[in-house]
């Protein structure tokens, strides 16, 4: 412990033009964020809700995206015959009221709601980041009225504004999009508002400005590196979100169209001859459970790990 | 608290307006003849003209949102395309099913899930906090659409221990009770799980404050202090999470009319969508959003009352 760390006036760590402290040496810092980087990732691995619901993920994107290379039948191959079939050696989990092979409707399926979730989520990201850091950053009216607009939006039950909608227009995969993109961007607006404001008051905004930076600049470069990252975490949260108002409207009849196969037209059919065969809405849940589950296991682990505070207040 | 009151009243009417002009504007973002949208495509020519004139689609569109706002904020929500009966009438009849199902489901969910996390928060990292812990993140991310159709079938269809539809005999109050027992589970038990958690993260944080020391110092029962005084403080953001969180009930709630074929508000929407009777969609829309709204409100109010800092944030 060498007497020059503190600056001797004031008790506090001398700091030089750079802004690090001198007595910190460039490797400590670079050995330091390794070490933490290192850290992070064993307390992952060691995680068995994280480890879960990694391995869930990795089924999901892994099945949707082989689908029809692993596949066993055409999705909307008929077989008759066998029709309303339970789980046998030729259908592993059965086939539906036209004999279609559940299982190959469930892997295409998993692409329906792999589009969505995709689309859906990141689209909500993108605008929901940038109108909340315009809230948080812009004039007062605008952070008032933008307010105003997310709460109408969040004032809808989800289903109830599609309702809404789909009697209008009509049932269709764009339409469940829309939806899902406007319901859930007052969701990632609020969080990157909050934290914009807290950021906007502190120094290094301050000596941004007075560096004489714009608008843009400031929000791009020094707010966004900031907002983003609970933002992701809360995205891995909204995939389930997601991926269930999907297969929900499907069900309704009010998304997916037959003869798509989607897991909430599985399921809606399975409903309809529920009195016959159970296996159509016991195969059609199970990976709509998996999905919701591994996604929300995963983002919690990811949550507790990189932003403890988060867990607290929810 | 005065001041308070007035800001909430004025902003919870301030959404309620942009919900109605929403449901307006519907009808416009779509492009072709209102009465036509709103009706379908197989509505009589007559039924088209009664309805362009009882909405005076002859005026210019400003006035007609007036006299449409003006009418729904004095309870006149229009009359059915099909029965000419008026539609406050209609979702009036059946706002009571809804409203004894969510009260049931919301009901059951608390008095187990409050308990469960004071008992988690009591002895943390014992096997029941663990338990409770999984639990709760698997019930959350169960959709509730699903834990319906499983339910009917498991109970209903395979046991048969429930009856599957419909809402009872009137007048029956005991096989009344039956037909709500399904769906009100399927809708409280993802609430089980975020109840639990909700209380079981706030009772932590409560229980170490100095106050809680004191009491037990005193040699209160340890019962007393956990629910006397305890979950007292802890239970107030569990009431903002409820309020939040009513409009995801109110979502399960239309899926469990459905599934079970209660006629309640969703039930009557969903209906109303498929046979295109506009007017029915937006009346139980409006009703439905209301409520959420109407929910929100009583639950900010009543943070309001328990905790004066709240008071001032807004």
């Amino acid at each position: 412990m060498s007497e020059n760390r503190f600056n001797t006036a004031t008790g506090l760590p001398a700091i030089d033009a750079s802004g690090v402290p001198d007595h910190v040496a460039e490797a400590d810092i670079r050995e330091s964020a390794a070490r933490e980087r290192r850290e992070k990732l064993r307390m992952f691995l060691t995680n068995w809700q994280g480890m879960t619901g990694l391995i869930l993920v990795i089924l999901f994107f892994a099945s949707a995206l082989l689908a029809p290379w692993i596949a066993p039948y055409d999705p909307n191959a008929l077989d008759i015959p066998a029709r309303l079939s339970g789980p046998t050696l030729d259908h592993i989990a059965g086939t539906d009221q036209l004999g279609r092979d559940t299982l190959s409707r469930i892997l295409y399926g998993g692409r329906v709601a792999l589009k969505i979730a995709a689309l859906g989520v990141s689209i909500a990201l993108v605008v929901g980041v940038f109108l909340g850091m315009l809230a948080g950053f812009g004039p007062r009216w605008l952070d008032s009225l933008l307010l105003l607009l997310f709460d109408t939006v969040r004032a809808f039950p989800t289903i109830v504004l599609a309702l809404a909608t789909v009697a209008l227009t009509g049932p269709s995969l764009g339409m469940v999009l829309a939806i899902v993109i406007i319901t859930s961007i007052p969701q990632y607006a609020r969080v990157a508002r909050t934290a914009t404001l807290s950021l906007r008051n502190t120094e290094f905004i301050l000596a941004e400005r007075a560096f004489g930076a714009g608008t843009a600049r400031m929000l791009w470069h020094h707010i966004m590196p900031n907002v983003i990252g609970p933002l992701l975490i809360l995205a891995a949260m909204e995939v389930p979100v997601v991926v269930t108002v999907e297969a929900g409207l499907s069900f309704l009849g009010l998304g997916v169209l037959p003869p798509t196969a989607s897991w909430g037209t599985i399921l809606n059919e399975g409903y309809l001859v529920i009195r016959d065969t159970p296996w159509m809405v016991i195969a059609g849940g199970i990976p709509l459970i998996l999905t919701t589950l591994g996604f929300t296991f995963l983002g919690e682990a990811l949550r507790d790990i990189f932003d403890p505070r988060m867990g607290k207040g929810r | 608290m005065g001041f308070y009151l007035l800001k909430r009243l004025g902003l919870a009417f301030a959404v309620i307006c942009a919900v109605v002009l929403v449901l307006f504007s519907l009808l416009y973002l779509i492009p072709g003849d209102p009465a036509t949208i709103a009706l379908g495509p197989r509505a009589s020519p007559e039924a088209i003209a009664r309805y362009a004139e009882r909405m005076h689609l002859d005026e210019p569109i400003w006035r007609q949102f007036l006299i449409f706002i003006g009418n729904a904020l004095t309870g006149d929500l229009g009359v059915d395309v099909f029965s000419e009966r008026s539609v406050t009438t209609i979702v009036g009849e059946r706002l009571g099913f809804t409203l004894a199902l969510v009260g049931l489901g919301m009901g059951w969910a608390m008095t187990l899930g409050i308990p469960l996390g004071c008992l988690a928060a009591v002895r943390p990292n014992s096997w029941l906090d663990r338990v409770t812990g999984v639990l709760s993140v698997s019930t959350i991310a169960v959709p509730s659409f699903l834990v319906s159709i499983w339910a009917l079938l498991i109970f209903a269809v395979h046991l048969r221990w429930l009856p599957a539809i419909g809402a009872g005999e009137p007048g029956d109050v005991v096989d009344q009770l039956r037909h709500l027992i399904l769906p009100a589970f399927a809708i409280g038990l993802s609430w089980v799980g975020y109840l639990a958690r909700m209380v079981r993260a706030s009772m932590l944080e409560v229980m170490g404050e100095t106050y809680i020391r004191s009491a037990r110092a005193f040699g209160l029962a340890p019962r007393r202090v956990v629910f006397g005084y305890a979950l007292r403080v802890a239970i107030l953001p569990t009431i903002t999470l409820i309020g939040m969180g009513f409009g995801g009930l109110i979502s399960s709630t239309v899926f469990a009319e459905i599934i079970f074929a209660r006629p309640g508000i969703g039930k009557l929407i969903f209906d109303a969508v498929m046979a295109r009777n506009f007017p029915i969609v937006q009346g139980g829309v409006l009703v439905a959003t209301g409520l959420y709204i109407l929910v929100v409100l009583i639950s900010d109010l009543l943070i309001a009352w328990f905790d004066p800092r709240v008071r001032e944030s807004l």
